[in-house]
């Protein structure tokens, strides 16, 4: 798929990172302000899947994409997991919040708290570029 | 305030009509787009800010895969042969509608009052989410400590749809 003109490039450019950092934000702060993981993931994503529409893909390239997509996935559900059995393994129940909670309102409060938010971050951004990118390679050749 | 909500109520309701009835698929996509951003400004007023955050991001990413979708296919709605069913089918909704708002209209009386909500195990949470889990958002300190049982399913839902959409769309290993 070819890319669009020089003028959303160069902006799609520019407004990428800004995206990507507010995504990040939302992310590592969602135990203290409005957001967390579901929403900084897809915010993420959103920077992602700007720059691959702008730009278009290539085929060799984004099959890399994709490859790291997956594992980011499949690395971010893992982490979840294994944060939510810890507790179980410790000898007491699921979810055990096993680190101390700290000063409330400072961004190292909350024990697994934004450690779960971070999981969820990096499956959800992952999830949803790894969706986009299989969804554009489909060609219309390819239905049988 | 309220008259706002009522407002947009209506706003949402005329798009997701426009975009029942339009002949131009695009401009179907694009007054769907006006149902999900009036939903997160009710959001916003109702003073729910992380819900107006997934919503506001979950919509413009659903407008810009349903845009490229339709980009590619024909624009054209297909065409349906009108006939006296459409007339049966309308007067038998109308007959439904009307049961409904009957059956409504006394089970409406028992709800509390807006912004009222009856919820015992709430205001628990309310009182007790900063001091239990140490998180200053408590929309986060409930999902994530008190319900994180439901967030995990919620996780892994999305895993196995991707897997799943991964497995439909795949190159390899496909039969020809």
């Amino acid at each position: 798929m070819k890319g669009m003109t020089e003028i959303v490039k160069t902006i799609s450019r520019l407004l990428a990172g800004l995206i990507f950092f507010y995504g990040i934000y939302i992310v590592v702060f969602g135990h203290l302000t409005p957001g967390g993981g579901f929403a900084g993931g897809i915010v993420i994503s959103g920077a992602f899947i700007l720059l691959i529409i702008a730009n278009g893909i290539d085929e060799e390239k984004i099959n890399r994409v994709r490859e790291k997509a997956g594992f980011l996935e499949s690395s971010g559900i893992f982490l979840f997991w294994v944060i939510s059995t810890i507790g179980l393994c410790m000898g007491t129940f699921f979810f055990l919040n096993f680190l101390g909670k700290g000063k409330p309102l400072n961004i190292f409060s909350a024990g697994t708290v934004p450690l779960c938010n971070i999981a969820i971050g990096i499956e959800v951004s992952a999830a949803l570029c790894s969706i986009v990118i299989a969804f554009m390679l489909v060609k219309k050749g390819d239905k049988k | 305030m309220f008259a706002l909500l009522i407002l947009l109520m209506i706003l949402m309701i005329m798009g997701a009509i426009v975009a029942v009835q339009s002949k131009d698929l695009l401009s179907a996509v694009i007054s769907m787009g006006i149902v999900g951003f009036g939903l997160t400004l009710v959001f916003l007023i109702l003073q729910a800010p992380d819900l107006a955050i997934v919503q506001i991001a979950v919509e413009t990413l659903t407008l810009v895969i349903l845009i490229a979708a339709v980009m590619k296919t024909t624009m054209k709605e297909i065409k349906v042969r009108k006939s006296t069913v459409v007339i049966y089918s309308g007067i038998a909704t109308v007959i439904v509608l009307i049961i409904l708002l009957f059956i409504l209209g006394d089970t409406f009386k028992e709800l509390p009052a807006f912004g009222y909500p009856e919820l015992r195990m709430s205001e628990y949470y309310i009182e007790q989410g900063l001091e239990k889990t140490g998180a200053a958002n408590l929309v986060t300190s409930v999902i994530l400590d008190f319900r994180a049982y439901d967030t995990l399913g919620e996780a892994t839902v999305l895993f196995t749809a991707v897997m799943g959409i991964l497995a439909v769309l795949r190159r390899k290993g496909r039969k020809e």
